[in-house]
């Protein structure tokens, strides 16, 4: 035992105690101190705007995308600027928008939804945004500079390999993927750890909320499928730059060991995008039908039964390239099975909505719109996981048609009513019911008009990546509606970001649980101090808010002059000890800024991983220097 | 047989009239065992899931209208409700799971149908090339092969086994009318039967990302009665006639001195490079550069003057000729047939 705490929050009423603990857990002003924050809540802003700063780019990518299709054989962009577009479009949104903003959610939320002062391991998350910009930042530069990726997001190789991507290009994808990994590893050993040893007392596993046991699957499911990817796009790298041969056939490689590594990653990305999504929507649809979500333990199992079966369906995405046809109906079956799990959980939202009492603001209307579209996205994944339907709409705009389905209707619907939801809590101010109908109505009609016809452009067969089509082909009417419709589409999230920058400033004052909400993130101001909650809850329900309508049980002890929070037990969550949480440092950002610089640099000569380690390993040194301060009092 | 012969001629020039000078490119047009299984499929799973699709969103729709009591408490709960509603999830579920059963054994079924062999197939090998495809047939008694590009007759109710290669990339061999698609990987052989019921002109595309001219990178797949296919083999199996015209003899003598022949062959004649298309019988084919153009003198000699334009990044180097050069090359090519 070290010595005991000059003051706990027990000895302090709460205005003094509101000082000490905003004294303790601020971050310094000043560009310094921006930079130095390890406050999950500064950093998981940044991350959420960010994320969607590259969302509103890909929009436009998409549009340009849109534009040149309209017409047959227009010449609005050419094949390779085309082909760039593309493959930023799809890197892009994958890379550094779907996957980051659903962890970026996650670092800003689950911290409160579990009623705890931080994230575990702050200064890796501070490192991780670094890196997520960074990586963002080499796409992008490189895309401007006329280097962009031209191989497609899933940049099959021997087209991105030595032999035919001449240039940077395909190291530049390949090194990206490595900047992103980096980030969404290290956000997902951060909640892995937040959700299993900083609940709040009493938190036990099956009064998690569904938000945060979604976060926890999702971040198992990227430590498990983001090491794939980042061995396959290394071993891209070396045959691109010191010539291995992991992929050549002439020298024993093999091409479809590619394919094997990229979908076993990029299969679970799906879900690694998904699963979030479902946890806002059970979130969501919980808080506006006015009762807790029908059958909690069945949606619990229901996300880890995705999470698991997400790693046996990769091949449905290789069943033309030749695979025995025995082999690949195990995929279709495992690939259909998956409808169970996802059915389990649009009939629990039904019931759901069936015995509450909905009100229809904008968040619930995104999950109705939710429902409608992610169903028709469930529907072809069906239809896509048979291996016979595949080898007819494989590489179409059919499938470009369904995963539109999935992540749009599937994951930016919900997201976008989580926007709406959750605004309030990080900015204090409400979003506008009003745009957030007309975002809503714009996006959901606007959406199922541009998506929809490609269902049947894709069976008339239009195959996918084509920067265009012969006059000839019966695909010019829809192609053009296509176009058109995608306005409508847009202008809806052109509404949605227009309020949410109006509303910063000008949205009414939210209070702090303006939707009268079961969690834990609701029983703290909007936004939210420092040091998220002026006193650690205990939890003695599902619904604490709900079930507690008075006020919040709450636990005291714990230093106010450091950052101290409450290790709890992994299953019961019986508080075990009090940890001190790491102070602000630059020295993360200087990590991610040697790290950058070795990373990009070793797309141009291996001896990068030489030089380039000793900035990282002194900027580690100065990261991990000994505080001082004690670490743990049981 | 005289009547079916007009038929399907009369079909071919619908099918040209209707659509251009290509002919077929969809899985809901369907003329091939294999596609028309497909089609049946696809329908079959269409069907049931736009029904369940349906009854998804009018519960939905019912769970959003329906009366309810007023009730403030969000805890307060109804046992008999719960119960209620637990059964329904839970037949929902076991429905899901009997469908999707049903799928599985549907395409497991339809897998197994069109993977059936025949003994008596045809054989012709096929080979993906940036952007454009080599086809290859095998005389199985002499040893000869005839080569000709984008472009693959078949005979009408005899299933053709296609052995797919690729020279560089990866490729997919995708002519929906007839079958589905497979991929032609670099390192493997893979392989696909197709089978047309009637004649046609079935046009097909790659379908798999292979560079900057994957969107012209065409073939036409014409099934033909097996005696017009026979005929047609045997001109193939010809060596390039000799030009009768003067024009066509010069644009030979050019063909063989520039640099053309260096990458393109002509059974016959001195040229026989194998980078680009066999050109031996190029003017009896319908289209140019991959499905880019059909088969005119004034294509050819857009082509060759400029390909660099017409097909941005192919492989085809813009060779300096002059007017006559041009017209004196493209009258040889057209005198190909």
């Amino acid at each position: 035992m070290t010595q005991r705490p000059t003051t706990t929050d027990a000895d302090l009423d709460n205005s003094v105690l509101a000082d000490r603990l905003e004294r303790t857990w601020r971050t310094p002003k000043g560009f310094w101190g921006a930079l130095s924050t390890v406050d999950h809540k500064i950093i998981g802003r940044r991350y959420i705007i960010t994320a969607f700063v590259f969302l509103a780019l890909g929009g436009i990518l998409a549009a340009l995308m849109r534009l040149q299709l309209a017409q047959p054989e227009a010449r609005v962009i050419g094949p390779d600027r085309y082909n760039q577009i593309f493959t930023m479009h799809g890197t892009n949104m994958m890379f550094l928008f779907a996957v980051p903003v659903m962890e970026a959610i996650g670092v800003y939320l689950v911290p409160l939804m579990v009623g705890t002062r931080n994230i575990a391991f702050p200064r890796l998350n501070a490192f991780s945004y670094w890196m997520f910009l960074a990586g963002g930042a080499l796409l992008w530069i490189a895309f401007a500079l006329d280097m962009g990726p031209d191989v497609g997001w899933f940049a099959y190789v021997p087209l991105s390999g030595p032999q035919y991507g001449a240039g940077k290009r395909a190291d530049i994808w390949a090194q990206m993927i490595t900047f992103t990994e980096v980030s969404a590893l290290a956000v997902s050993v951060e909640i892995i750890v937040t959700v299993f040893k900083q609940r709040a007392p009493g938190m036990s596993l099956d009064r998690i909320p569904l938000f945060v046991w979604s976060l926890l699957v999702t971040s198992f499911l990227v430590v498990v499928a983001m090491p794939s990817i980042m061995i396959a796009s290394t071993c891209l790298i070396l045959d691109r730059l010191i010539g291995t041969h992991f992929f050549n056939p002439a020298e024993g490689g093999d091409v479809l060991l590619w394919q094997h590594l990229f979908w076993f990653f990029g299969h679970p990305e799906v879900y690694i995008i998904f699963l979030p999504a479902v946890g806002m929507v059970s979130t969501i649809v919980a808080t506006f039908a006015r009762r807790p979500v029908f059958g909690y333990l069945a949606l619990v199992m229901a996300l880890i039964a995705t999470g698991i079966l997400a790693f046996g369906l990769w091949v449905h995405h290789m069943f033309v390239a030749g695979l025995p046809r025995l082999g690949e109906s195990f995929f279709t079956a495992s690939s259909m099975a998956i409808a169970i799990p996802a059915g389990i959980q649009i009939f629990c939202w039904l019931a759901t909505l069936w015995d509450g009492r909905p009100s229809f603001k904008t968040p619930l209307l995104f999950v109705i719109g939710f429902i409608v579209t992610f169903v028709i996205g469930g529907m072809t994944g069906v239809m896509v996981a048979s291996v016979p339907i595949d080898t007819q709409v494989h590489d179409t705009y059919f499938v470009v048609a369904h995963f539109h389905y999935v992540l749009v209707g599937g994951a930016v619907f919900p997201l976008l009513g989580a926007i709406y939801y959750w605004y309030p809590k990080i900015t204090g101010r409400m979003l506008s019911e009003r745009l957030g109908q007309w975002a809503f109505w714009l996006v959901f009609v606007g959406f199922n008009l541009t998506f929809f016809p490609m269902h049947i452009l894709g069976l008339q067969g239009m195959p996918r990546r084509v920067y265009t089509y012969q006059p000839e082909m019966p695909w010019h009417g829809l192609n053009l509606f296509v176009s058109i419709s995608s306005l409508i589409l847009m202008s809806g999230f052109l509404v949605f970001f227009i309020d949410v920058i109006h509303s910063a400033r000008r949205g009414l004052p939210a209070g702090p649980n303006p939707w009268a909400a079961p969690t834990l993130e609701w029983a703290t101001s909007s936004p939210p101090p420092s040091y998220n909650f002026l006193r650690l809850p205990i939890v003695r329900g599902s619904n604490p808010l709900w079930e507690e309508t008075e006020s919040l049980t709450v636990g005291g002890g714990l230093s106010v002059d450091r950052r101290e929070f409450i290790v709890s037990s992994v299953v019961e969550a019986r508080p075990e000890a009090r940890e001190t949480s790491p102070g602000d440092s630059i020295w993360p950002f200087w990590t991610a800024i040697a790290s950058s610089v070795m990373l990009t640099w070793s797309i141009f000569s291996p001896w990068a991983v030489v030089w380039g380690s000793i900035p990282v390993a002194i900027a580690l040194v100065g990261w991990f220097w000994p505080k001082g301060t004690p670490e743990e009092e049981a | 047989m005289r009547a079916q012969n007009l038929r399907g001629a009369l079909c071919a020039v619908l099918v040209s009239t209707l659509t251009g000078c290509t002919g077929l490119q969809s899985a809901l047009d369907v003329h091939g065992g294999p596609a028309i299984q497909l089609y049946q499929l696809i329908m079959l799973v269409t069907v049931v899931c736009t029904a369940v699709w349906i009854l998804v969103v009018a519960t939905m729709l019912r769970a959003i209208w329906r009366r309810r009591d007023r009730r403030d408490d969000p805890l307060l709960r109804d046992p008999a409700m719960e119960r209620r509603m637990g059964l329904a999830v839970l037949g929902a579920v076991i429905a899901t799971a009997i469908i999707i059963a049903g799928f599985t054994a549907a395409s497991f079924l339809t897998t197994r149908a069109i993977g059936l062999a025949s003994a008596d197939a045809l054989s012709i090998r096929v080979r993906g090339l940036q952007w454009w495809w080599e086809v290859t047939y095998l005389d199985a008694t002499t040893g000869a092969t005839v080569t000709t590009a984008n472009e693959i007759h078949i005979p009408v109710g005899r299933n053709v086994r296609l052995e797919l290669e690729s020279a560089d990339v990866i490729h997919s061999f995708w002519v929906p009318s007839l079958a589905g698609k497979q991929d032609l990987v670099p390192g493997r052989h893979n392989g696909l039967t197709i089978r047309a019921e009637r004649p046609g002109v079935y046009r097909g595309q790659c379908a798999e990302f292979c560079g900057l001219q994957h969107a012209h990178m065409a073939l036409l797949v014409i099934a033909e009665e097996p005696a017009d296919f026979a005929n047609w083999l045997a001109a193939q199996s010809r060596q390039a006639s000799i030009p009768a015209e003067a024009e066509a003899a010069a644009g030979q003598q050019l063909f063989l001195s520039r640099p053309c022949a260096s990458c393109h062959a002509i059974r016959g004649t001195s040229a026989a490079g194998t980078a680009g298309p066999d050109l031996t019988h190029v003017g009896s084919r319908r289209t140019i550069g991959a499905g880019l153009f059909e088969t005119t003198r004034g294509s050819l000699a857009a082509w060759i003057a400029d390909p660099q334009t017409l097909k941005p990044g192919n492989n085809m180097p813009m060779v300096p000729l002059s007017g006559d050069e041009l017209r004196a090359i493209s009258a040889y090519m057209a005198s190909l047939r």
